[in-house]
């Protein structure tokens, strides 16, 4: 993120303004993806003209960088009519896809209506692993076929690459694939439980030690010792922090119009179909309950030796059971990175007969800037 | 000479407070425009020539000889020009293909 854009969302943050917001206008897929948190059935999408009127009010109410997603957008007849009147609205817009729909027309049509951003899901530069994910034969083949004629048009493309035990060992070659391609990529080792609080797919989430790998390979981190360095005691600053943009500067609306802190985040905040965006934006009880919470009150967390570093997601601890509460994907991967146990961790050790994690890794010295590694490591790792 | 000027169409803006945010589509480069450059940005509509939006939006708002306005004017022009945000012409500039179905730019609401 570049520094003025960090600014304008510290600003947006002091005017209370949602600076960006995503939108999932289907549910509806044309993969079947293993490790995918939502339920394919269409339950009645917003139509057309919701969508318009939606839009119109996000700009009202000062919304800048809008995400399409889903589902699959593509399979929106009413797609480039959305995407269209976004951009009339003056919208930056991100879409995420699994691309398989794109042609060179559609490429083509993309460029003249100024998308600024494609992420589209790749999970292995091998097609047997890929398709295997997402369940469709020759998904590969047409998703990077896309990606070439978004290449040709001069569109930015990002690769998105969700870890888990099927791919773990590919990611080198999605990055390849990626350079080959003129592509960024990134990487989210989290796999996120079903919307509706199925946990079943979590035994999709990489192990321990895969995710040990990862966070110490200098391609992907930068300087490892750095990245997996001992996190600092959290100060005062630290304590009073927000713990993410969620509800802050940034909400996510699901296709029948249900209002959420974040697509991670399903405390239903309101409904665009009974009442104006902005109103639910300011009024909305449960958003301004998700605004009060700081670190210091965070049950577990305000304890934990990786309070100042955690990139604890509010969302997945709310499907964990308490918003206020620690979200343990998140402490493993603070486990994996710097062999530090967090507080939930050990509190579970103490209750359970078998615990989960019994290694402590020896963690390596600081040989560089631990600012610097982590930087590297956002760009890297989309967590 | 006329000049004309219009907004580009490729490019995102919105209203953030007191200024305008506006992200060119040539590498996702992100600029905020000063209250000046954000009341000529907001009045270039390709048809107005910039002589007119000088004298009516800007001599109006601020203390400023004409003659200064619109040589600044000329070269913030030119400088939005070379980021893709304003396109510049000597003829009026047809009407832009994103900007045909909605309003140029909306002000944000504040809560």
């Amino acid at each position: 993120m570049s520094a003025l854009m960090q600014e304008m969302g510290e600003r947006a943050l002091r005017l209370g303004v949602p600076f960006s917001a995503q939108i999932d206008l289907t549910y509806r897929c044309n993969e079947q993806c293993v490790h995918c948190y939502l339920d394919h059935e269409d339950h009645g999408e917003m139509t057309t003209s919701e969508i318009k009127n939606l839009l119109k009010e996000m700009a009202e109410a000062g919304v800048f960088i809008l995400t399409f997603s889903g589902g699959e957008i593509f399979l929106r007849k009413d797609f480039f009519e959305i995407l269209e009147c976004a951009r009339s609205l003056t919208f930056c817009i991100k879409l995420k896809t699994n691309a398989v729909l794109i042609r060179e027309s559609q490429a083509a049509r993309l460029r003249d209506l100024g998308v600024e951003s494609i992420q589209v899901s790749i999970y292995s530069h091998r097609p047997e692993v890929h398709d295997a994910i997402t369940k469709v034969p020759g998904s590969l083949r047409r998703s990077v076929n896309a990606i070439r004629f978004l290449k040709s048009q001069g569109l930015k493309v990002v690769m998105a690459n969700v870890l888990m035990t099927q791919n773990m060992q590919d990611y080198h070659g999605v990055q390849a694939l990626a350079d080959e391609l003129g592509a960024e990529c990134t990487l989210d080792p989290t796999v996120t439980p079903m919307m509706d609080g199925d946990r079943s797919i979590l035994d999709l989430n990489a192990g321990e030690s895969a995710l040990r790998q990862l966070f110490r390979d200098e391609a992907f981190v930068g300087n490892a010792d750095a990245f997996c360095a001992p996190p600092p005691v959290p100060d005062e600053n630290s304590m009073a922090s927000l713990p993410c943009s969620a509800g802050h500067t940034a909400c996510y609306v699901s296709p029948y119009g249900e209002f959420y802190p974040c697509v991670q985040f399903p405390l239903s905040c309101g409904n665009v179909r009974q009442q104006r965006f902005i109103d639910i934006w300011r009024d909305s009880e449960q958003l301004k309950e998700v605004r009060s919470i700081r670190l210091r009150d965070l049950t577990s967390c305000s304890q934990c030796a990786h309070g100042s570093t955690c990139t604890r997601c509010p969302g997945l601890a709310f499907m964990e059971g308490n918003m206020r509460g620690p979200s343990t994907a998140d402490c493993e991967k603070s486990f994996a990175r710097t062999g530090i146990p967090s507080a939930n961790l050990l509190a579970k050790k103490e209750t359970t007969s078998v615990p989960r994690l019994v290694q402590i890794q020896i963690v390596p010295a600081i040989t560089g800037s631990r600012l610097a590694g982590m930087a590297i490591a956002a760009n890297a790792i989309a967590s | 000479m006329k000049l004309y000027v219009a907004r580009s169409p490729r490019i995102a803006a919105r209203m953030l407070g007191e200024e305008m945010l506006v992200m060119s589509g040539q590498g996702s480069t992100l600029f905020t425009l000063n209250p000046t450059a954000t009341i000529l940005w907001k009045a270039a509509d390709g048809t107005t020539p910039l002589a007119e939006i000088v004298e009516r939006r800007i001599c109006s708002e601020f203390e400023v000889k004409s003659e200064e306005a619109q040589r600044d004017a000329e070269s913030l022009a030119q400088d939005l020009a070379k980021h893709g945000i304003l396109l510049i012409s000597e003829q009026p500039i047809s009407e832009q293909p994103i900007a045909k179905t909605g309003a140029p730019v909306q002000e944000q609401q504040q809560p």
